[in-house]
């Protein structure tokens, strides 16, 4: 395990960095949009990666609660954590990209705002891991998690028909993908893909040790009370 | 294209100073071990 | 005693307390009255604009009405440990739940009773599109509001900052539902377009938060 992290680490750090080049160099200029187009290449890996972490803690706190197993709940708290990071990143360069193509910042378009009320649900569920003291603080976040999770579709729904009923600016690529283009696009997917595990597994392995330090602070406290008596 | 820089700026800006915030906790943990084995 | 005789003798004992206990419901009461004149103040549009956007002053009038009312049932459970109470005794999670979202649905629903006609009368509102529907997009929406509410003010009430964290918890998950209620509204004022999609939506957001909200509580319950 020791050989194989820094081994993935320059792996992935290889992949973005040749996804990178393929996205800023190799890939065409699109037509209509030009230049900006390219942080495509970014925005969608980065949704992509938050929506394989946010659905990771939902399976991790389902698996909590289920066998009450505190290593899932650690990955929960990972994945949910770096899952905010990545939402983050789509929230950022989404009106970055929205600015100079349609001459406005924000719209609410479907994929737009469902990320946002993404955001602000694991947010959300970040806050009530910090602030809750209590010791089942695993199990009321699991249970926020599965909420969350569940409230997803509702959310997709609900957007989904007011923009029916209100027209947006349109958000697609209209015409065919150049096959160069597609090749960019996937190698940073799987990049940002194999990137977000790594920081997930980093986040994870860092909560499981934080917790064994904690367990022996305490114990060691006990011990020298009762040393002390 | 400036706009083009600034979303990819912004990209690793964002992931390179949470990977700093990781690496932080992960050195007071570290000092934190150190503590615990001396005692 | 059956579960449904133990959620009327919670739900009847919530009711009697609140009753006797005038200053809770009076701060209310007040404090809803305040909201739509601020409100009023704050958003003074003709007559035209104001069906359009009336429906979302309301909810939103309601929504922070119900948190404020929210946070109070729960707080007065936690000053007296009557949760502890509830933990010991052989009583399902389930009824205790249910009879506080009751409890807390009966509270909102006094409140929103007095909002709606200031804010009728601040807006000069008049329904183009059928007006029994409001009532039942206020059923509904009220509902999705104090299923959800109720559920994270217990799963708040070992957290610092507690009054905090339950509007913080509960915002995001209602949005769909906001939305619903609002463009729900919307619909039935301006009669531009049906608002049968969003009663659907208010119905399956209903539906699915409940079902979630009593097969976990007892979860959150025994996690205190």
């Amino acid at each position: 395990m020791k050989i194989i992290f820094p081994i993935l680490c320059i792996l992935t750090a290889a992949l973005l960095s040749y996804g990178l080049y393929q996205a800023l160099v190799v890939a065409p200029t699109e037509q209509t949009m030009g230049d900006v187009q390219r942080i495509f290449y970014y925005h969608v890996p980065s949704a992509w990666t938050a929506g394989v972490l946010f659905f990771v803690n939902f399976i991790a706190s389902i698996a909590y609660l289920w066998r009450r197993n505190t290593k899932a709940d650690a990955l929960a708290l990972a994945a949910a954590e770096v899952g905010v990071v990545f939402c983050t990143i789509v929230l950022v360069t989404g009106p970055i990209w929205a600015r100079p193509v349609w001459g406005i910042w924000w719209t609410w378009d479907l994929r737009l705002t469902l990320t946002l009320v993404c955001w602000l649900i694991f947010v959300s569920y970040l806050f009530l891991r910090r602030f809750s003291s209590s010791g089942q603080t695993p199990v009321i976040a699991a249970v926020l998690a599965i909420f969350g999770t569940l409230d997803i579709p509702l959310v997709y729904f609900s957007i989904w028909f007011f923009r029916t009923q209100h027209p947006q600016p349109v958000m697609g690529n209209g015409g065919s993908i150049d096959p160069r283009m597609l090749h960019a696009f996937f190698i940073n997917l799987i990049a940002f893909t194999c990137f977000g595990a790594l920081v997930c597994w980093s986040r994870y392995r860092l909560e499981v040790l934080r917790r064994q330090v904690e367990e022996t602070q305490a114990l060691e406290s006990l011990l020298e009370v009762r040393s002390s008596r | 294209m400036s706009y083009l820089y600034a979303a990819y700026i912004a990209t690793w800006a964002i992931h390179v100073g949470y990977l700093t915030y990781l690496y932080r906790r992960y050195k007071k943990l570290r000092t934190e071990i150190e503590e615990l084995e001396r005692k | 005693m059956s579960s449904t005789g133990i959620t009327r003798a919670t739900l009847v004992k919530d009711l009697r307390l609140e009753w006797r206990s005038k200053d809770a419901i009076n701060s209310m009461l007040f404090f809803a009255l305040l909201v739509v004149v601020i409100f009023s103040f704050s958003f003074d549009p003709t007559a035209e604009e104001s069906r359009r956007i009336a429906g979302g002053l309301v909810w939103v009038a309601f929504l922070f009405a119900a948190v404020v009312a929210l946070n109070q049932t729960w707080a007065r459970e936690l000053r007296n440990q009557v949760l502890d109470a509830y933990r010991v005794s052989p009583a399902p999670a389930n009824s205790l739940f249910l009879a506080k979202a009751l409890g807390n649905f009966i509270f909102v629903a006094v409140l929103e009773c007095l909002m709606t006609p200031l804010f009728i009368i601040f807006y000069n509102l008049r329904a183009i599109g059928p007006a029994y529907q409001l009532l039942i997009v206020a059923v509904l929406g009220t509902w999705a509001l104090v299923v959800n509410g109720t559920f994270f003010a217990a799963m708040s009430l070992r957290t610092r900052s507690r009054e905090i964290m339950l509007p913080l918890l509960l915002f995001p998950i209602s949005i769909p539902a906001l939305l619903a209620m609002v463009e729900a509204t919307r619909s039935i004022l301006t009669g531009e377009f049906s608002a049968k999609f969003w009663i659907v939506l208010l119905v399956a957001y209903d539906v699915v938060f409940t079902m979630a909200s009593l097969f976990l509580f007892e979860l959150v319950l025994h996690a205190e």
